[in-house]
């Protein structure tokens, strides 16, 4: 087990905020305060299960994608979505954690994952729009975590920004495609704008004010940033993006403070955020439903694997001796 | 890296732990890349495969039982790494050559 603390005194804490200060990175088997620990398993499970259940919103549309290249695309990301649980599960096992647990946690309803994938995928559209406002702002996310204190984490950002900007550009071009094509096709991506704007700006989290956790994981530069300073930047990039395809952000506050040179938005809808994190979103149920068919489901491979794994090592003990 | 040794007996049906190195291209170093859960050798294989080499820009594949691999301890990194702490004379900085001459 990594670096299990026997004692957790004053030295090793001061020690601890030293290299943190200092910008060091922290690795598996370095002392760390046990509530660093259990703040990271808790972020970076959620992040790798967001990832997962993330799969179900965009893998609704693979068997209607309106054509082979959109399909091939398609898949590919929610294939990358599956890689970029996997990546952030592998992570969170450095901790001392075994990846069965989390995926328990998940199951059961006692993990979190991202609101966002509590809303439904109606039409084509939302699968532009997903990938250019969800997948534009978990970039924008993950970059900053990037530079998490935590080398595991850290790395697996590295590797899921390199691979998310595909994402975000399939998304933006459909979104661009559907825009400037029929008014119908321009008024379904229009809509789908419309449902799928605000739930963005709650994927960043609470406001700076009611965030309970940010305060911590900012001392310990596992976020760079607050919530919301990386919600305005998410905004200020994707208001001029939108001016570009000729569509309209569903916010009449909206308006550029050439002072502060960021654009100002209204007020978030946070009794619906309360919601969906409480279990209640529109389609809370439904994916963790699927979640659980998938995982039983799968059973019968897990048990096949294993005991041909275990069939293969007896042939080769018994041919050795 | 994977932290412990004692979660890796596959008690979840998953199969034990395996550290993931990549190679990404002919002549470079194998790197670790992370690891996956997999029940024998050649399914670790494919599963870093699907996980860790998913465009084309891995050329070769190494997994490794996280439980073989015994690694320093961070705790004892000073006395463990300080034979070469007083040895300056191991750079080539430490040793003077004549004004105007390209050693190297």
């Amino acid at each position: 087990m990594a670096a299990t603390p026997t004692r957790e005194d004053n030295a090793s804490n001061a020690a601890f905020e030293a290299r943190i200060a200092a910008g060091e990175t922290i690795e598996p088997k370095d002392w760390m305060p046990e509530r660093y620990r259990q703040q990271l398993m808790r972020m970076m499970s959620q992040h790798a299960h967001s990832e997962i259940v993330g799969m179900l919103p965009e893998g609704n549309w693979i068997t209607r994608a309106p054509s082979l290249r959109r399909k091939m695309c398609l898949l590919a990301k929610v294939q990358d979505e599956a890689g970029h649980g996997l990546y952030i599960y592998c992570a969170t096992e450095t901790l001392g954690v075994d990846r069965a647990q989390l995926i328990d946690q998940l199951l059961t309803g006692k993990a979190k994952y991202s609101s966002i994938f509590n809303y439904p995928t109606l039409t084509w559209a939302d699968i532009g729009v997903i990938g250019w406002f969800v997948d534009g702002a978990a970039i924008v996310n993950q970059t900053v975590l990037a530079k998490a204190s935590y080398g595991p984490y850290a790395r697996a950002m590295v590797r899921i920004c390199k691979e998310e900007n595909f994402h975000k550009r399939q998304g933006f071009e459909i979104v661009a495609t559907m825009a400037s094509g029929t008014p119908g096709q321009h008024a379904m991506v229009q809509d789908a704008v419309n449902r799928w704007w605000w739930p963005t700006l709650m994927m960043f989290g609470p406001s700076d004010a009611n965030s309970p956790n940010s305060a911590e994981l900012l001392r310990w530069r596992v976020k760079r940033f607050s919530n919301d300073e990386l919600r305005q930047r998410f905004v200020d990039l994707t208001v001029a993006q939108a001016q570009a395809v000729k569509l309209t952000l569903p916010d009449p506050k909206l308006r550029y403070n050439a002072e502060t040179k960021h654009w100002e938005f209204g007020e978030i809808d946070w009794a619906e955020f309360k919601q969906v994190i409480g279990g209640n979103g529109p389609c809370n149920r439904e994916r963790l439903a699927a979640r659980r068919a998938a995982h039983d489901n799968g059973a019968w491979v897990r048990h096949a694997a294993a005991a041909y794994a275990e069939k293969q090592r007896r042939a080769g003990a018994a041919s050795a001796a | 890296m994977a932290a412990s040794t004692d979660q890796a007996d596959g008690a979840s049906g998953e199969g034990p732990l395996w550290e993931v190195f990549t190679q990404e291209k002919q002549g470079a170093p194998h790197e670790h890349a992370g690891s996956v859960h997999a029940p024998d050798a050649e399914m670790a294989l494919q599963n870093a495969r699907d996980v860790y080499a998913r465009r084309g820009d891995i050329v070769s594949l190494w997994v490794v039982p996280s439980s073989a691999i015994i690694a320093s301890s961070p705790g004892e990194s000073g006395p463990f790494f300080d034979p070469a702490d007083d040895k300056p004379y191991r750079h080539p900085q430490f040793y003077k050559t004549p004004r105007g001459v390209r050693v190297y």
